[in-house]
């Protein structure tokens, strides 16, 4: 018998995990897909936000500062990449300018550090390449950028190291409540686990195992936002994270340098019609376009690499819903969309008094946590002695197999063979970036197709994109 | 009355536009600016011929499979036929560019021959 | 540290034929860094016929045309790095620098007294050209295809619809339908195909693949993998027009769209680029802006004919002789102008002191143009002309002037436009 279940490796799942795993507690995260954080997280922004733009008094204002706070501590013991770029919120007449100051307001209840108010000058002193007529800003030295899938490996990574079990294609599909604890089914359907506590953070998905357990207060509507990615000669041109106003119903088209250098663009948000909807499409694309120019006029759309949407597990209560709910032991972690990312360290933390709460669970820490999660050994960023010495132990890291982002084969291999079992092109090419550059994996592919072959013994006709039936090959040439 | 084909020549990247008069008992080609065009016109009619490029397995390789073609041109309509054949050929390292991998396949008269090595 | 005279980067057709020309020419420590396991480039997957008519007076396919260079490369003492990939350059004027990495020797400098850029070009990708829907497996631009196909014996999928009919497109609709493939359409948004007509007849019209014009790919279907594409008809601006939208359930899109010169260590090093053809701005000799770099190949502009760039690899490789030698002179006499009808032209600049009898100008033209002539000017004087039934985009065209015509010119700039006969 488990102690918790969490059900959902997303974000705030992994967190969650790695939380308590601090404490002596037998613990399973279950993952319906084949890797953690490869759903709503993996379509994240990754802006690490300042904490502002919350509506003081609500859930999400009590988690964004806090959460915020706690990046650069996580980030010195996992390892995922986070930099402290500030953000704008530009305005460009006395309308912005009203919102731009409720959200000074905001921001100072909510206990945002260093928030200031700024004017055209300044902005175009740190950020040359800005609409020339922006005359007023919002900024935000604390908020920042992070890579949202590595934070949630790195998290899971560091959770497993202390005991967590991960359970991946792992689909639950009933939840009986049974006196005290919890009996849970999967897609796998010979087995059953049984658990004291079930920890609810299914993304788009909350509602629906809220439900299994009689539960029927919240409805997730899935609310898409598609970007538009670049090459990183056009993330140069970009410091921060710049914001237009928001509006009711999203953050508002942010342009943005990612933490891996390229520019950002994006999302909008329409209603999706289905929790796994994620095509994009030319009209969204081009409105996207065309609001990103008011913010930075300059960008060149010939040095597009790729455009792709995401689903914001978005709760008809349009706020975070973070409780034991009726069902006791049963604990909701819903409605997590912006500024979830952000807010997840913090999410955790508070999960983790919650569960101290429940009277059949005892929070003894471990004297053996390990905090640390050992980092990639990224050689497109090493320095010449050190990157020789790593040849020196093993020679795959002196063969590059990803030639736009610099990614050798042993970074590759050390993705193989961490202790979440991936072995699809898309969790490699989110561990190390092979694939995520300009020529998109037209030349890297085929090699990493070997490696993977090689590594894993799986038949090349087996190998997927992103697991269940997303082949690359259909067999053997004649 | 005229029987007339027209036809655009593959010979070579000039690709000139060929018109041949079928009707009396000797076929007749203009348009070409070579010999080789009016042969190929002739050929086209009476019986297509195509080389075939291809690929087959190769054990002790340097990859799984190496490039391999026909010696010459085959009839098109064994084409399908020969690379069926080709499926099941499976040979073994070290082969040179040039060596004869099948010989007369599929009855042509033609061999298959490596062309990497 | 290493140091060689000459390093050259890519060991694909350019590379090679720079290498013997700089050895036939007296250049005695010539190394070429190669980041495959062995040298060819892009032949060694092109396993079709069509290579060499020029050259070496045969009709070769990709890996044969490679092996009899390859051959000739054995029989010299040039050295050769497989299995290695250059990250940068670093130019210093007298001192260049080359880092290269692999398995064996770790993260090298290799000091060069002059460098030849051969590393040929990548394919644009879905991505670039925006083509919406979901983003399922089974995508594939074409070469990435051929390679899983006659390198590694993998079937990319069963049922294709292929985006351009570039020579690209159309030897890998009948690669795949040789292989058992279903190849539903090749899709072309142009009103003509890109490809020489024998490939029309050999790829499509034997096998009965439907060729539409004018028509492109607007949306992809498919979660996990490729469902299917959604085609439509597009109008004289190549927008698409909605109400011809159709569905061609398939499991498999190639995409051959173009192909990119990959100059992202040249740009790096600071040599200028010529933003139409994506490669750096070069000379006679294939000279960058970069004293003691040259250039050749796909990585300077995109070729159609490989004869075309073993001949540019060895001007290239002459070049970098010559300036080893001390005997190339530097600046610029002339320069090239497209002008009407023309989109790109190389050498970008001249030197008339660095050319002995003539030189050829390598050009291609914006669209179609038929009963029309290239004609070359210095001021009003015509010096050259080519006169054809038809000019192609696809199909590069050169242009032969001689030297002493520009030698009887003072006048710097050389406009190179179409003109009606």
């Amino acid at each position: 018998m488990y102690d918790i279940t969490i059900i959902g490796a997303g974000v705030v799942g992994c967190a969650i995990a790695r939380e308590l795993a601090r404490y002596n507690l037998k613990i399973c995260l279950i993952e319906k897909n084949e890797d953690v954080g490869a759903e709503v997280t993996k379509a994240n922004s990754g802006i690490v936000h300042g904490g502002y733009a919350e509506k003081p008094g609500s859930v999400k204002a009590k988690f964004s500062s806090k959460g915020n706070s706690m990046y650069k501590q996580l980030n010195a013991e996992l390892n995922f990449g986070f930099a402290q770029t500030g953000s704008f919120v530009i305005g460009f007449d006395e309308k912005d300018a009203l919102k731009i100051n409720e959200l000074f307001v905001y921001g100072q209840k909510n206990g945002v550090p260093n928030l200031q108010i700024v004017d055209g000058d300044f902005v175009r002193d740190k950020e040359p390449n800005l609409n020339k007529d922006i005359n007023v800003a919002l900024y935000c030295p604390t908020a920042g950028i992070t890579s949202p899938y590595e934070f949630a490996i790195a998290l899971a990574e560091n959770a497993i190291q202390n005991g967590v079990e991960l359970k991946l294609n792992s689909k639950v599909t009933t939840i009986q409540k049974s006196h005290d604890h919890f009996i849970i089914t999967t897609n796998h359907g010979y087995s059953t686990l049984t658990t004291k506590i079930v920890i609810n953070s299914a993304g788009l998905y909350t509602d629906e195992i809220a439900k299994m357990v009689g539960l029927d207060e919240f409805t997730i509507k899935p609310r898409q936002g598609q970007y538009l990615l670049f090459d990183k000669d056009q993330g140069d041109l970009i410091n921060s994270v710049i914001f237009q106003v928001p509006t009711a119903i999203s953050k508002g088209i942010l342009v943005t340098k990612t933490y891996h250098g390229n520019l950002l663009i994006g999302p909008d948000a329409t209603p999706a019609p289905e929790k796994d909807y994620l095509d994009t499409s030319s009209k969204n694309i081009s409105e996207i376009i065309e609001a990103a120019k008011k913010s930075f006029p300059n960008f060149d759309l010939q040095k597009v690499i790729s455009a792709f949407a995401g689903n914001r597990a978005a709760a008809t209560t349009e706020d975070f819903i973070i409780e034991e709910s009726k069902v006791s032991g049963f604990i909701n972690v819903a409605g997590i969309e912006s500024p979830g990312l952000t807010a997840a360290p913090a999410i955790a933390t508070y999960v983790s008094e919650i569960v101290a709460t429940i009277k059949q669970i005892k929070l003894s820490p471990k004297t053996n946590f390990n905090p640390y999660r050992k980092a990639y050994h990224a050689i497109a960023s090493m320095q010449q002695q050190a990157l020789n010495n790593l040849i020196k132990q093993d020679a795959k890291y002196g063969c590059v197999v990803c030639r736009c982002e610099t990614v050798s084969e042993g970074e590759i291999c050390d993705a193989l063979h961490r202790n979440i079992p991936i072995n699809s092109l898309d969790a490699i090419k989110r561990r190390t970036r092979a694939g995520m550059g300009r020529c998109q994996g037209g030349f890297c592919t085929p090699k990493i197709m070997e490696i993977i072959h090689n590594e894993l013994q799986i038949p090349k006709e087996e190998i997927t994109k992103k697991g269940g039936k997303s082949l690359f090959a259909f067999g053997r040439t004649k | 009355m005229k029987t007339l084909i027209n036809m655009t020549c593959i010979c070579c990247p000039l690709g000139c536009d060929l018109e041949i008069d079928k009707s009396g008992t000797e076929f007749i080609v203009t348009g070409n600016k070579c010999l080789r065009g009016k042969k190929y016109a002739i050929e086209e009619i009476t019986l297509p011929k195509r080389i075939v490029t291809s690929t087959v397995k190769i054990t002790g390789g340097r990859h799984p499979v190496i490039p391999v073609k026909t010696s010459a041109a085959i009839p098109k309509e064994k084409i399908f036929t020969i690379m069926d054949i080709l499926a099941n050929v499976e040979i073994t390292a070290p082969i040179n560019v040039g060596d004869v991998v099948v010989k007369n396949i599929a009855d042509t008269g033609v061999d298959i021959v490596a062309t990497g090595a | 540290m290493k140091s060689y005279d000459i390093v050259v980067i890519g060991g694909g057709p350019a590379g090679m034929a720079a290498a013997l020309a700089a050895h036939k020419n007296q250049v005695k420590n010539i190394l070429i860094i190669e980041r495959d396991l062995e040298l060819g480039g892009i032949l060694n997957q092109c396993i079709h016929n069509g290579f060499g008519l020029h050259h070496f007076k045969k009709e070769l396919t990709g890996p044969e045309y490679s092996n009899l260079v390859t051959l000739e490369l054995q029989k010299t003492n040039i050295e050769i790095m497989t299995d290695s990939m250059v990250l940068k350059l670093d130019h210093d004027n007298d001192n260049k620098t080359v880092y290269a990495i692999n398995g064996k020797l770790g993260l090298m400098k290799i000091k060069a007294k002059a460098i030849i850029l051969a590393m040929g070009c990548r394919e644009r990708t879905r991505g670039a050209i925006r083509i919406h829907g979901a983003r399922p497996a089974g995508v594939y631009t074409a070469g990435t295809a051929q390679r899983l196909i006659n390198i590694d014996g993998y079937m990319p999928g069963k049922k294709v619809v292929i985006l351009g009919s570039g020579d690209i497109g159309l030897i890998m609709a009948r690669r795949m339908t040789l292989e058992g493939a279903k190849v539903e359409a090749v899709l072309e948004i142009m009103p003509y195909s890109n490809g020489l007509t024998r490939n029309i007849v050999q790829c499509l019209n034997d096998f009965s693949i439907p060729l539409m014009l004018s028509h492109t790919v607007t949306k992809i279907h498919g979660k996990e993998r490729v469902e299917g594409v959604s085609i439509t008809k597009v109008d004289m601006n190549l927008c698409p027009i909605k109400t011809t939208e159709q569905f061609i359930p398939c499991d498999t899109v190639l995409l051959s769209v173009g192909l990119i010169p990959e100059n992202e260590i040249s740009r790096a090093c600071g040599i200028m680029i010529d933003r139409k053809t994506a490669g750096p701005i070069v000379g006679e000799l294939r000279q960058t802006s970069k004293e003691g770099i040259f250039s050749c190949g796909n990585v300077l502009h995109v070729h159609d004919l490989v004869d075309f760039v073993s001949e540019e690899g060895y001007l290239a490789g002459f070049g970098a002789a010559q300036y080893i030698h001390n005997n190339l002179n530097p600046d610029f006499t002339h320069t090239t102008i497209p002008g009407d009808g023309i989109n790109t032209v190389v050498p970008q600049k001249i030197n008339a002191k660095n050319i002995t009898d003539n030189i050829k100008l390598f050009m291609r033209v914006k669209k179609v143009y038929t009963n029309c002539a290239i004609n070359a000017y210095i001021g009003d004087k015509l010096i050259a002309h080519k006169k054809e039934n038809k000019f192609l985009p696809a199909e590069m065209v050169s242009l032969t002037i001689k030297k002493e015509d520009l030698f009887n010119n003072t006048n710097a700039e050389i406009l190179i436009k179409i003109e009606q006969i």
